[in-house]
């Protein structure tokens, strides 16, 4: 029976294409409305909470505004180090200084760490080595160059144990970092140099102790336990003052990025029902003509044995073959709309169909269907065979 | 004797028109039995029509009883009702009432389709149908593509595919020429030779006269032409 509808409902559909395509137009389009709305959102979602993920989503940066007259020292580090919940605690003291090579003199930013700060972010090199250890406990006048600041002094020429002057002292180059493609270093300079954290505080202009470090947990699930550890450890080390200090956790912003986002997704999605909605009552619309255009069809099919249940079921079988139908062609016409969107993004965005929304539509569909076809075929069933044969259209 | 196939015990039938009664159908009676060939003839408005209705059980009546092939028809729902037009009557109409959309082969199946019959089933008995009304070979035009004799004979095999208990013809000559009609006619006899019921409502004297039996029916009361 349910296949005999369906043909039948194939059927009808067919034997009016113009208006049967222009029915399904208001389901098209709400369904693209509805899937390519919510895929833009998700796929740039995406990306950018992939982008925040490169950033360390198990990482606490930590901010000191006020040392209480004790600068924090990397004893103080060490200390925090020795918490379980604790992993890595690296410093990052920045200092705007002149970098010389040859004849290029250029302004620079240059960073005082440790060796863990490269292993928290994962860094790879290009050319030669990170700091070590050794470089810490020695103070050794050694540099690390980004990419970019390796090409702007050096050029073509290997920078590898080449001398540059910062702030007029030598530096011997001992490495260059892989190129940093993450959000972040697109936001800030991108001249950026290296140097043990021992040396920075040696040289002038920086005193004070340190005031910027990371922390990362001893295990990635434990972020709250490691946020819980560093506060109490400030609270105590700051004369529980807790304006003195700050602690920005990465995994709050994706949060924040999620909250947003899906926000953006429901205020988009419920717009676009609506406008499935819109087509749903077109769909109700020609459905009500059809019945009394058949009238004497119904009639016919009563008097051949067809009962109520029977009509009722091929009418509600064909507002609902029309709103899949127009549902399937949304769906397909989104895949294409979002390849494009990814054509024209240019690579930077992969937007992709969300699986969950195209379900989401065709349940949408098989709901519209249900609920504004179900009165036209109502209304079909409740004919009286009689008055339905005598019927003239 | 036969069995009894239709049995009308006074059966009235009310209308409301504009506020006056008018009685359709007043305490009429009939019987049929099986295999016979009976017309009902009647002037337009003498009830011939509703009679044909309540007989068809398309309508039900207000009063008095109804027994079709045994079967009380005044106690059955709108769904058990269906399904006795379904299996019991095949409908013959003047005009024609078959579905544009579809091809004769596809008009004569539509009754199988609400008996739930395997494709298989359906396929044979709708051949077995159009080859009685001898259009096998024109199962696959649309019903505008037929003459009016041709859309007579698709609806008769819609009627016989089931193997009803009872043809219940109305008017079945009304819209065609008088050389066609004889032919419809005579496919009438024929089916009622093989052992067709056969119930046939006109109003035209000449066709009533060549059935085994014929019925006047006038101001809704039935009056029975005994003949040898």
């Amino acid at each position: 029976m349910i296949f005999q509808s369906i043909r039948m409902a194939f059927d009808s559909i067919t034997a009016n294409k113009i208006r049967s395509f222009l029915t399904m137009l208001g389901i098209i389009i709400g369904v693209i409305a509805l899937v390519v709305l919510v895929s833009l959102v998700s796929s740039a979602s995406d990306s950018v909470t992939e982008q925040v993920s490169t950033l360390g989503t198990d990482l606490l940066t930590t901010m000191v505004f006020d040392d209480k007259g004790h600068p924090l020292k990397l004893a103080d580090l060490d200390q925090l180090k020795s918490n379980p919940a604790i992993g890595q605690a690296a410093p990052l003291v920045q200092t705007l200084v002149t970098a010389r090579h040859g004849y290029t003199e250029e302004p620079a930013t240059l960073y005082g760490t440790l060796p863990s700060y490269g292993e928290i972010h994962h860094w790879q090199m290009r050319q030669g080595r990170f700091l070590k250890t050794s470089d810490i406990d020695n103070s050794s006048y050694v540099v690390v160059l980004s990419l970019e600041a390796a090409d702007k002094f050096f050029g073509q020429s290997d920078p590898l144990n080449e001398t540059m002057m910062l702030n007029g002292r030598p530096f011997t180059v001992v490495g260059v970092l892989e190129e940093d493609t993450s959000l972040m270093s697109v936001m800030t300079t991108s001249v950026k140099i290296y140097t043990p954290f021992t040396v920075l505080t040696r040289m002038s202009g920086v005193r004070g102790g340190i005031s910027n470090f990371i922390v990362t947990p001893s295990n990635p699930r434990s972020m709250d336990e490691a946020e819980e550890a560093l506060t109490s450890f400030l609270m105590r080390r700051l004369k529980e003052d807790d304006s003195a200090f700050f602690i920005f956790n990465q995994s709050n912003l994706m949060s924040v990025v999620g909250m947003v986002t899906d926000m953006l997704s429901y205020l988009l999605g419920g717009i676009a029902a609506i406008s499935l909605l819109v087509g749903g009552i077109g769909i109700m619309n020609i459905m009500l003509v059809s019945v009394t255009e058949r009238t004497k069809e119904i009639g016919i099919r009563k008097a051949v044995g067809a009962a109520r249940g029977s009509i009722l079921f091929q009418f509600l079988i064909e507002a609902l073959v029309i709103s899949l139908m127009g549902c399937a062609i949304g769906i397909v016409l989104s895949f294409g709309l979002l390849r494009v969107a990814t054509l024209i993004a240019g690579g930077l965005i992969a937007f992709r169909l969300s699986l969950g929304i195209v379900l989401i539509a065709m349940g949408f569909a098989v709901i519209i269907g249900v609920l504004f076809g179900i009165y036209p075929a109502y209304k079909a069933a409740g004919k009286h065979p009689i008055e339905a044969l005598r019927y003239e259209g | 004797m036969n069995k009894l196939m239709i049995e009308l015990h006074d059966v009235s039938k009310i209308y409301q028109v504009g506020g006056q009664e008018v009685r359709a159908l007043d305490q009429a009676s009939l019987t049929v039995r099986e295999g016979e060939f009976v017309s009902i003839v009647g002037p337009s408005g003498s009830g011939k029509t509703t009679m044909m209705n309540i007989i068809g059980c398309l309508d039900v009546a207000d009063s008095g009883q109804y027994i079709l092939d045994g079967l009380p028809i005044d106690r059955y729902s709108d769904r058990e009702l269906a399904a006795i037009r379904n299996r019991k009557i095949g409908f013959v109409f003047q005009g024609f009432n078959l579905l544009s959309r579809l091809t004769a082969e596809a008009n004569v199946e539509l009754p199988l389709i609400y008996q739930r019959l395997a494709m298989g089933d359906r396929k044979k008995l709708v051949n077995e149908a159009l080859q009685r009304v001898d259009l096998y070979d024109r199962r696959k035009h649309k019903p505008q593509e037929l003459s009016g004799g041709q859309q007579q004979r698709v609806a008769i095999a819609r009627a016989l595919v089931t193997r009803p208990s009872l043809l219940l013809a109305d008017e079945p000559t009304g819209n065609l020429d008088s050389k066609t009609g004889a032919e419809i006619i005579e496919l009438f006899h024929e089916l009622h030779q093989s052992g067709n019921t056969i119930l046939l409502i006109t109003h035209n004297p000449d066709i009533a006269k060549t059935a085994s039996r014929m019925v006047h029916i006038f101001d809704g009361k039935v009056y029975e032409e005994a003949r040898a």
